[in-house]
């Protein structure tokens, strides 16, 4: 699966070059030249991301987290949860693995979705790391704002749809 | 992507983040011992490897797309004057574009620096953080299954919308103007 997002996006990236080409070489030259440019000055943050995360996430207490979100699903609770979701780093599978471990452990799933969605909207590791230095700084907080009531959304919507 | 206003390689959060780092890295090595911070480093360095190809992918994307699509294609699809056709598209696309967010955040950025309305965009990275298949599918489904993720992505559609509709009037309260850096 990873292998055939990993091969989807070269596929763009061929067609977009193919493109560029065809259009002329000097062009080719300079959006290569601009991307390469901007991957070696990502590089440097990329590795303390990464190498950092896995060390970040084995140092948290997983546990205490998920004993966070608790079976209530009010406004508190939602807010902990959401709290919770900006405040825990680590690549992918920690926010999912902790969400699980909530849910097996009783908390009930409006929570567990208002975490998941906070910590995939403003997990701070990654609008630090990442989304600042590739983006237009105001874009970024003003996205973090319109973005805040979103994981109380997921929880409400889910609360009234009783699922899952 | 907004080559104007970027923080060098190293500023303070970086400088915060490395802090935490090392910090987590002293308390793994004499908590847990040589062996554990190994084997951290070497999944850490395995993790490293797979996204290299990913970022490099992601920036040519966004460097390409900049110089490839007109800016009055930007402008009329998902500019200022785009109105909720905009957000829809920019939510589609969120959803559908592959990768990390190596690819999502150069793209939105290239868009941002050529005019794209800040509730286009907002909801483009909105909608790929929520909405996006590669994640769900790679880590979110095998930890939830299909059931917790079907919903929950379901029930996410309309939120990359509202979080558009909710950005253009905090923009503009701001006094921001589309395209500026």
């Amino acid at each position: 699966m990873t292998v055939a997002v990993v091969l989807f996006l070269w596929v763009i990236v061929i067609a977009l070059g193919l493109v560029a080409i065809m259009r002329s070489r000097a062009l080719f030259r300079s959006g290569f030249k601009a991307g390469a440019v901007d991957f070696l000055r990502l590089l440097p943050r990329l590795t303390i991301g990464v190498f950092g995360s896995g060390f970040i996430a084995e140092v948290m207490p997983q546990e205490l987290i998920a004993l966070w979100l608790g079976p209530d699903s009010g406004l508190a609770g939602t807010l902990i949860a959401s709290a919770a979701g900006a405040l825990t780093p680590g690549g992918p599978m920690i926010g999912f693995a902790i969400g699980v471990a909530a849910l097996k452990s009783g908390a009930s799933a409006p929570q567990v979705i208002a975490y998941v969605t906070a910590w995939a909207l403003f997990a701070l590791h990654r609008v630090f790391l990442w989304e600042l230095p590739m983006m237009p700084a105001r874009i970024v907080w003003l996205r973090v704002i319109a973005s805040l009531p979103l994981p109380f959304l997921a929880a409400w919507i889910a609360m009234l749809a009783g699922r899952p | 992507m907004a080559s104007s206003r970027r923080p060098g390689p190293l500023d303070w959060s970086t400088g915060l983040i490395l802090l935490l780092v090392a910090v987590a890295m002293a308390i793994v090595y004499v908590r847990d011992g040589s062996g554990k911070f190994l084997e951290i480093l070497s999944s850490d360095a395995w993790l490293f490897a797979t996204m290299l190809p990913n970022l490099l992918a992601g920036c040519l994307v966004g460097a390409f797309i900049s110089l490839l699509l007109p800016r009055e294609v930007v402008n009329r699809w998902v500019g200022s004057e785009s109105g909720l056709t905009g957000i829809l598209i920019a939510s589609v696309a969120g959803a559908i574009l592959p990768g990390g967010p190596f690819t999502i955040y150069p793209v939105a950025g290239a868009l941002a620096v050529m005019g794209a309305d800040f509730g286009a965009i907002v909801a483009l990275i909105t909608s790929w953080s929520l909405l996006g298949y590669s994640r769900a599918l790679v880590w979110e489904l095998p930890f939830f299954g299909v059931d917790f993720v079907g919903w929950r992505v379901l029930l996410a559609v309309p939120l990359p919308i509202v979080a558009g509709l909710l950005a253009r009037p905090i923009g503009r309260a701001l006094g921001w103007k589309a395209g500026e850096p």
